[in-house]
């Protein structure tokens, strides 16, 4: 079965920096492999540009498996493109016509700023992790594995949350440039498992104000954020990051200052 | 430096060794703890648990990551599983066992201690990564469930649907997330080390470019621990990210670090197959597919029927005839071999005639559509995504490709390289895995490195050793900074006509061609003439457009390349040496009925390359391995 080929053209956006202006640029994909990935037709723009010494476009990519996270913009409006389900590097060319014209831009939220061209600044997250997106067992003091018995069906159901790979798209997606998917998913996963229940309450009220605090939008329940996720979180953990900060929010203790005991 | 490899194997009968070790080493008390700083480079899984760690202990950590996140380090994509010698499923597995495995596995070409220490270890992961609330898989009864993997008669794996790897480093991430938060631990991301700083023999820092600014930045410590990945990229396409790299070991290699067994290269037998000049990397299938899947190609050659128009009697499930007692699961170096020889008797299917089905229609009858979905619904979905086609109605098209280097930095039983104060985790070390690797086994390694051996032989370290403070205003930071920049500058002012991709593409054909899935003695000094040619005119001709003081991809990947290129040749110099057949190390010569023929009189060792100046030859240290629990023998998997 021989491959088909198309040609497409591109309005890509370029921006040379955080500071700069930026705006779209014309250019041609030609003779693309229709089992190219998107970000393989991406390579052979950037070849052609190198070749003519011209900068490449600038986007984020590593694994092109669809689990690292790297990758996502915005094609013809729609974050990480017309499929479902599906990141950028694995979305494949097969999914165009020929001739068709493809407007392609950054992932636009004023928590992330554009870094250059397709590229953006998502650290936000990294820091919402770090405001208590975890269990704290340290090292060395752990019981075994099956001494705490997981349902199946929790253990499945964190594990769907858990798969959130943090491209961003959520964000992307929000017309209110809202991180509550994201922050729900870890949130969820880890309120679902018995290891998780220690530090829930405040995971919720920490996270929640990281989330507030970088800059990301209130939750509005559009749903366009569950429609653009590759990894299909779905929005019932949105709902669920609700009731976990307004239980922790009413009934959190005072933390006290006296230490313990020695 | 000292000439002789120390490898500081502990005495004493194996199942003490780690044990007796842990009680010699000394040890830093609390309060001093906080006063030894320790640079990780890399934050994979190796990388992110040590830091993690360390920091828990009170270590000043500084974190070091190319990418944007930590969480999107390489670690990330491993898909199948993590062994564990748990005996959960009451088959008969014990510590003993996963060692004995691992080191047949390994084709006898492991350090024995190293791997009896990964095994004792190995249940303590389980145990840590579930308090940390990774959703591993559970039976209803709620307990953890396990699966078989390659090279394996007992169901040791523990996995996390199809996508274990990500599950693993998010918890390790976020463990070392939290130490961010307690501010034991100093994250930079975006940054890539292209040097280490040596101070009095010592590794005392590093030097890095900031991949956004482009400044040359210095950082110091009283140790450095390397966590950065393995060089399967050096083949061009590979299963690996395309950041992976090998300039952060390389650049320990130039610096004194040696490079051990750079031949022993592992080629993945289930990976979607090549389909084009314009693809930018290969895409694994993971080997738990093998628990279900059956592995045939047409009986006859040059069968072009459609997979499912051909009846079962002209078929050759040739895995299951040729291996009856492992079957689909022979462990991936006889599973590849296996799959090259059905392809060059001209049996393979596709287009190019380079694949083989996997086939699921079997499991699907036995099981049912949604137990296969259950299992491995997330792998089928990714197939159908990059081919187009379903798998639950026709075979998988698989054929091998790279995907895991078991050589790497030289180490000792400590992970300390033959540069005191550099240690070296996961991939990027040689340690446990021989000449072949075992499925599943990974990310077992990179967890117990970073988990459980470095806080205590680093604790070692900096107990026993008096450091001088020093500060990146030394002399030698200025050195390391100076090379950098020149280097940088070099790379710059080419301006030629061939883009960095053409040449590693050109590289990776070489590789690929001559010292892939089979060598020989005339493919190998082939190769020999063609890199150096092909290195010479990258110095020459290759175009890097931009500038180097901000975002510059095509730099970034042309001093990747210019690594890889010295690398090959290394690999290919190794692997001429390496008289013999040893795992995934196949010398067409040292053979018998298509199987590895070992040469244990006289290749019973680890080879580690020293490097000795620019475009001088190379010198080969010997490690000999001795063998005093699992005795050498002919591997067998019939």
């Amino acid at each position: 079965m021989a491959v088909k080929h198309i040609n497409l053209t591109l309005k890509v956006w370029r921006q040379k920096g955080p500071k700069d202006q930026g705006g779209f640029v014309e250019l041609h994909a030609k003779n693309v492999s229709e089992d190219a990935s998107f970000l393989e037709m991406l390579d052979s723009v950037n070849e052609e540009l190198v070749s003519k010494g011209e900068e490449p476009i600038a986007f984020d990519h590593d694994c092109r498996e669809g689990i690292c996270g790297a990758c996502g913009f915005v094609i013809n409006g729609e974050a990480h493109g017309p499929m479902r389900s599906t990141t950028v590097c694995q979305l494949h060319m097969r999914n165009f016509k020929d001739g068709e014209v493809l407007t392609i831009e950054p992932f636009r939220a004023t928590a992330f700023p554009v870094i250059k061209d397709l590229m953006v600044n998502r650290s936000a997250f990294d820091r919402i992790i770090s405001a208590g997106g975890y269990i704290s067992a340290n090292t060395g003091n752990a019981v075994d594995a099956n001494a705490v018995l997981v349902p199946k069906a929790d253990a499945d159901e964190a594990m769907s949350s858990a798969t959130c790979i943090a491209c961003g798209a959520c964000v992307a997606a929000c017309k209110n440039g809202s991180a509550a998917l994201f922050t729900s998913a870890k949130i969820s996963h880890m309120a679902l498992l018995p290891q998780g229940q220690v530090e829930r309450k405040e995971r919720a009220l920490r996270m929640v104000a990281q989330m507030d605090a970088e800059g990301f939008g209130a939750c509005t329940t559009t749903g366009a954020c569950e429609a653009a996720c590759p990894k299909d979180i779905q929005l019932t953990n949105i709902s669920r990051m609700n009731r976990e900060f307004f239980a922790a929010a009413t009934t959190q203790r005072p933390k006290h200052k006296d230490g313990g005991a020695g | 430096m000292a000439n002789k490899l120390d490898s500081k194997i502990p005495s004493g009968p194996i199942e003490s060794k780690w044990t007796k070790a842990k009680f010699d080493y000394k040890l830093v008390n609390p309060a001093n703890k906080r006063k030894h700083s320790i640079i990780v480079v890399g934050t994979g899984l190796a990388g992110a648990s040590a830091a993690a760690s360390l920091g828990e202990l009170g270590y000043k950590v500084k974190a070091f990551c190319v990418h944007e996140s930590p969480r999107r380090a390489h670690s990330v994509a491993a898909q199948g599983g993590i062994n564990a010698a748990k005996n959960y499923q009451n088959d008969g597995d014990s510590v003993y066992r996963l060692f004995y495995d691992t080191v047949k596995g390994g084709d006898f070409r492991a350090r024995e201690a190293n791997v009896y220490r990964l095994a004792e270890v190995s249940a303590n992961i389980i145990d840590q990564m579930v308090a940390q609330g990774v959703p591993f898989a559970r039976e209803y009864g709620g307990t953890l469930a396990n699966r078989s993997f390659g090279g394996a008669q007992v169901s040791r794996t523990f996995y996390a649907r199809g996508q274990t790897g990500q599950q693993l480093l998010l918890g390790a991430y976020s463990e070392m997330m939290r130490q961010v938060d307690a501010g034991t631990v100093e994250l930079r991301t975006r940054r890539e080390m292209l040097d280490l700083v040596i101070v009095d023999g010592r590794a005392r820092g590093i030097v890095v470019r900031n991949l956004l600014t482009g400044e040359i930045e210095s950082y110091e410590a009283d140790a450095v621990v390397l966590a950065s990945g393995g060089y399967s990229n050096v083949f061009f396409l590979s299963t690996n990210a395309m950041a992976c790299a090998v300039t952060a070991a390389w650049k320990a290699h130039k610096r004194g670090a040696f490079f051990a067994n750079p031949c022993y290269t592992q080629i993945h037998p289930t990976c979607i197959p090549v389909h084009g000049e314009n693809q930018s990397k290969l895409t694994l299938m993971s080997e738990s597919l093998r628990n279900d899947g059956r592995v045939w190609v047409p009986k006859a050659v040059g069968d072009k029927r459609h997979p499912n128009d051909i009846p079962e009697n002209e078929r050759d499930y040739y895995l299951e005839r040729v291996y009856p007692s492992f079957g689909n699961l022979a462990p991936r170096d006889v599973a590849s071999r296996q799959a090259k020889y059905r392809c060059d008797e001209g049996r393979g299917v596709n287009d190019t005639g380079k694949a083989v089905y996997l086939d699921f229609a079997d499991a699907i009858k036995r099981l049912g559509e949604d137990k296969i979905s259950e299992r491995y619904g997330n792998l089928f979905e990714m197939y159908e995504k990059i081919t187009g086609q379903n798998p639950y109605k026709q075979p998988m098209m698989i054929y091998p490709a790279p995907h895991y280097t078991m050589g790497g930095l030289w180490v000792d039983y400590n992970l300390e390289s033959t540069i005191p104060g550099l240690f070296v985790a996961g991939e990027a070390n040689f340690s446990d895995h021989g000449a072949n690797r075992l499925g599943a086994s990974a990310l077992m390694q990179g967890l117990a490195d970073g988990y459980f051996v470095l806080p205590y032989t680093l604790g070692n370290y900096l107990g026993g050793t008096k450091l001088e403070k020093v500060s990146t205003t030394h002399d030698a930071f200025k050195f390391a900074e100076d090379s950098v920049k020149k280097e940088i500058n070099k790379l710059m002012s080419i301006k030629g006509s061939r883009t960095v991709d053409s040449f590693h593409k050109e590289l990776g054909h070489i590789m690929w061609e001559y010292c892939g899935m089979g060598r020989n003695e005339a493919g190998l000094k082939k190769a020999l003439e063609e890199i150096p040619k092909l290195r010479e005119e990258f110095w020459q001709n290759v175009r890097i457009p931009g500038d180097a003081n901000y975002i510059n991809a095509e730099l970034e990947k042309a001093g990747r390349v210019a690594d890889f290129m010295e690398l090959g040749e290394l690999m290919c110099r190794d692997a001429l040496e390496r008289q013999e057949s040893c795992g995934g190390h196949f010398r067409e010569e040292y053979q018998v009925d298509g199987e590895a023929k070992r040469d244990d009189a006289n290749f019973c060792h680890v080879a580690a390359w020293e490097y000795t100046g620019e475009n001088k030859p190379e010198v080969r240290h010997k490690e000999e391995l001795t063998f005093e629990n699992v005795h050498l023998a002919t591997r067998s998997y019939k």
